[in-house]
């Protein structure tokens, strides 16, 4: 059974069509990476799966259970769509790290807080406080950060600060962890520090699924490539088969405006 | 009349300006942030009321506010005056409340939208994205303009004479009436060393503040 189906999603802003019947599924273990021309719907279809949009069709089954069906009319709590988001962890372009905070402080928030609503939280306040705190430094430890737990943002790297954001979102064990665009933002010779411990979670089979330019990368990396384009699926399959044995001309065009542009 | 008689009584009205001051504060910050989440709802009609009620407080003087709060009540339908200080208060605590509900309307509003969908992606709910995430941002966003509202109400509290309140100015016109002006001229020591403190407050703030960027 696949732990990620995505069935017939489609969104729309007022009159604009931005995802029109978006299907696809996902393997545990496996990494999914998404390419396409900017304004293709990438973005918005992440956005769906973490719940900061809701879509207009479609539903969106995690493990066998449905945590979205358009077609379902009853309303959700606010309570329940947060539990629903947890199944989905979330890398932004643009870091969004919490600027008060240090790295480490960064990484524990979340699961503070998600602590609280344990029913032993009050008795063993320090040993969860302790666990939480040791999950995160071996954490930031994976993320080559040792030396830099207690800088806050400002005092990071962009390729430093995404490589905080990515353990802040694994620090909460999604099933599935989500990349938009996670390089977009930072300066080329950073980028490659970003890369290198995305495809160090790869190896060690973190379900992904990661929207990125960088051909060579998800060529390298993803197991199963979706090309975009005008908010459809227009063709996917592996990385051999989508780029060595290109059926549809639209990819065809846009592989070949990437590789001029490389 | 001794120097050091009349600066004491200089002195002891200034408490009264004090008192406004404080009074102010302490009903303008809380129902400041009030009327900024009207002036914000997604509730359009009560959006629209919130930014007229501001836009009228904002748009007139407030010696003007401080004369219809008084004598008002009298005049529209023969009630009771208010006592002068409370109703200066009033005056005072809604016409700042306004100023303050834009200073907060705009810390909120410059939080990036990625700092609360960074909250809702990692589980948090509402208030804990509030508080936790966005609280100290806005916090620190607001305390430089906060500074100079501070300011201004301090020397803005002189207005109370405008409906014979005995504060500081009030009284050094009376001994400038008996003929005496160098006390109208001294009560500027009082303002400058009001304002020297708030300025050290507010600078202390900011260092306070400066461990982290917004
Ligand atoms: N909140 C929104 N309101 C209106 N239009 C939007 C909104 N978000 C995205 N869009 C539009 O949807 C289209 C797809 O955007 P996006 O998902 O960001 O694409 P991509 O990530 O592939 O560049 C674009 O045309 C964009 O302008
Ligand atoms: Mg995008």
């Amino acid at each position: 059974m696949p732990i990620l189906e995505v069935q017939n999603i489609n969104k729309s802003f007022g009159s604009t069509k931005v995802l029109n019947d978006i299907s696809f599924s996902l393997e545990r273990g496996k990494a999914l990476a998404i390419i396409g021309s900017s304004g293709s719907g990438k973005t918005t279809l992440l956005r769906c799966l973490n719940f900061l949009e809701t879509p207009n069709a479609g539903r969106i089954i995690v493990n066998g259970e449905t945590l979205f069906d358009a077609a379902d009319h009853s309303s959700k709590s606010d309570e329940e769509i947060r539990k629903r988001r947890l199944h989905f962890g979330m890398v932004f372009q643009s870091f969004n790290l919490f600027p008060q905070y240090t790295a480490l402080e960064n990484v524990m928030l979340a699961s503070l807080l998600l602590a609280k609503e344990r029913p032993d939280y009050k008795q063993n306040k320090r040993a969860i406080h302790e666990e939480i705190e040791h999950h995160a430094i071996e954490l930031l430890s994976q993320m080559s950060l040792e030396g830099r737990m207690s800088h806050y943002p400002h005092q990071l790297s962009g390729g430093q600060q995404q490589r905080v954001a990515i353990a802040r979102a694994l620090a909460l064990h999604p099933d599935i962890l989500c990349f938009d665009e996670p390089t977009s933002a930072l300066d080329p010779e950073l980028t490659g520090e970003v890369l290198k411990v995305i495809r160090s979670l790869a190896d060690q089979h973190t379900t992904m699924i990661i929207v990125t330019h960088e051909m060579a990368f998800a060529r390298d990396v993803a197991d199963h490539i979706l090309f975009m384009d005008g908010g459809v699926i227009v063709e996917q399959g592996t990385p051999t088969e989508l780029f060595e044995n290109t059926q549809n001309e639209r990819t065809k065009a846009f592989l070949s405006r990437f590789s001029q542009n490389n | 009349m001794s120097a050091s008689v009349i600066f004491t009584s200089l002195t002891k009205t200034f408490g009264i300006n004090c008192q406004i001051f404080f009074v102010t504060l302490l009903f303008a910050l809380p129902l400041g942030l009030i009327i900024s989440f009207g002036s914000m709802s997604r509730f359009a009609p009560l959006r629209a009321i919130v930014k007229t009620f501001v836009w009228i407080i904002r748009g007139t003087p407030l010696m003007l506010q401080i004369i219809v709060i008084f004598y008002g009540p009298g005049l529209l339908w023969d009630g009771d005056l208010l006592p002068r200080l409370t109703a200066v208060c009033v005056a005072f605590i809604i016409n700042y409340a306004c100023y303050f509900s834009e200073i907060y309307r705009g810390g909120i509003q410059s939080i990036p939208r990625g700092q609360y969908e960074a909250g809702q992606v990692l589980g948090m709910t509402k208030s804990q994205i509030f508080f936790k995430v966005t609280l100290l941002q806005v916090i620190k966003r607001v305390i430089p303009p906060m500074g100079n509202e501070f300011m201004t109400l301090i020397k803005d509290t002189a207005l109370a004479n405008v409906i014979a309140t005995k504060e500081i100015i009030m009284m050094s016109k009376e001994y400038a009436t008996k003929g005496l002006i160098w006390p109208l001229f001294s009560t500027a020591l009082f303002f400058l060393l009001f304002c020297g403190i708030l300025t050290l407050l507010f600078g202390w703030l900011e260092k306070k503040m400066d461990y982290f960027r917004v």
